[in-house]
């Protein structure tokens, strides 16, 4: 079963003349340790994809899996739930609250799902040390790097027993070496068996997915083929060296 | 990318055989470029015709022989790391070439040809980038040599993006006349040929 299966979404704003189908009949499956990229330019559909498999907006048509539970008809107070339990977001600009510290951050998901500050601080102290971040525990987002917030970010993001992290545009405006570090970091929690959807206009961010998908109008218009041996780019390189 | 340069550059640490150089050249580049044996004695042999390097042993051996760099190659090493590579004029480059000739062609969709070569692109990268995921194999030369490559690709990539929503824009814009102005192009730019 896959962690996340989107059958056949589609999502139109607007009525009459002013109607604009922001996707079309999009079918996407990621299985648990997977990371997906969806790559498209600006207006293509990617953030309201992301939107929609992260239960923040219902489709007009289609159905949204999430570890096997439709959203599509589920209550309120379930997709709260599984908001808080399930599913983790990384945003652009980080989206943390500028008056809790780093590791208040991380924690208030897993307070708000009931669990002790205790514990819920001890979990989030644990996120915060795997993302080497435990001595920016105590300091508030703005006496961060915005490397350092956006692991924090991270870190909320995967805390507790999440298994489902939609990121958009998770670089940012981060330079390539701390873009590259987010990467890293997102495909760690993949190999620790979480799924993962990564929107981007970004080839380098994407490349770091097992499978990209082209994203265009609304519409999924194509997708990478399964990845070779990265060895064969070595044993019959690219680059051919020349005399000069 | 010049192996003249790249092997005097080792030779300026101090004297060494051939190949002993092929391996350092190897190791220096993160083993992305690999470079057979022969092209190293070709290339050692031409060094020392010109005077940038020499032997201690004229009558030994091509792999006996041990290599020195001289003060005029010293002097060849420096010139070269100072100069830029001549990127003033646009290679002609086939890439642009098939997207600009798909644009001209009624019968093409030249944005099924833009996402063709996207993807392959994309998966070019994908391939690089996963060799980038072993830290325990990652030393510093593998790094700046994979870094290179991502991102020439990527500029590629966007070119295609570029080239996607200019083509979409004049479209929108123009029904009568062609989409792109390919020969006044080519005069401003002065591709080389």
């Amino acid at each position: 079963m896959s962690m996340l299966e989107l059958r056949h979404v589609s999502k139109i704003y607007g009525e009459g003349a002013t109607e604009v189908d922001a996707i079309s009949d999009i079918d996407l499956a990621v299985e648990r340790g997977s990371l997906v990229a969806v790559m498209g330019p600006s207006g293509s559909g990617k953030s309201t994809l992301l939107t929609i498999a992260g239960s923040l907006e219902l489709p007009t048509t289609g159905d949204v899996m999430i570890n096997g539970a439709n959203v599509v008809g589920m209550s309120r107070n379930d997709k709260a739930r599984l908001r808080r339990r399930t599913i983790g977001y990384v945003f652009q600009d980080f989206n943390l609250l500028a008056g809790l510290t780093a590791v208040e951050n991380v924690s208030l998901p897993l307070e708000l799902d009931g669990i002790s500050m205790k514990k819920a601080q001890a979990q989030a102290m644990s996120a915060l040390e795997s993302l080497d971040l435990g001595d920016r525990a105590e300091r508030f987002p703005d006496e961060l790097s915005g490397g350092e917030r956006q692991r924090v970010a991270i870190a909320r993001a995967v805390v507790g027993e999440r298994s489902l992290l939609l990121a958009d545009e998770p670089s940012g405006a981060l330079d390539s070496v701390n873009g590259e570090a987010v990467m890293r970091m997102i495909l760690t929690a993949c190999h620790g068996g979480v799924a993962a959807v990564v929107v981007t206009h970004d080839a380098k961010l994407a490349s770091w997915a097992d499978r990209v998908v082209f994203l265009r109008d609304g519409k999924a218009v194509d997708e990478t083929l399964p990845p070779q041996r990265p060895e064969d780019l070595l044993e019959h390189g690219t680059a051919n060296p020349s005399e000069s | 990318m010049s192996i003249r340069h790249s092997l005097l550059a080792l030779l300026s640490e101090g004297p060494k055989y051939g190949f002993q150089l092929r391996q350092e050249f190897e190791a220096s580049t993160g083993d992305v470029w690999p470079l057979n044996v022969g092209q190293v004695y070709t290339t050692l042999d031409r060094l020392e015709r010109d005077g940038f390097a020499h032997s201690d042993d004229f009558d030994a051996d091509e792999r006996q022989k041990n290599f020195r760099i001289t003060e005029k190659g010293e002097e060849e090493l420096s010139r070269w790391l100072r100069t830029p590579p001549d990127l003033s004029q646009p290679p002609r480059d086939e890439l642009v070439i098939k997207v600009l000739v798909a644009s001209r062609l009624p019968d093409v969709d030249v944005y099924d040809v833009i996402q063709v070569h996207r993807r392959y692109l994309v998966q070019l990268m994908q391939q690089w980038t996963h060799l980038k995921e072993d830290e325990a194999h990652f030393d510093l030369a593998f790094a700046l040599a994979v870094d290179a490559e991502l991102f020439r690709l990527d500029a590629v990539v966007r070119w295609l993006d570029a080239a996607d929503g200019r083509l979409r824009r004049a479209s929108h814009e123009s029904t009568t006349e062609d989409t792109v102005a390919l020969p006044r192009i080519r005069r401003r730019t002065g591709a080389q040929r």
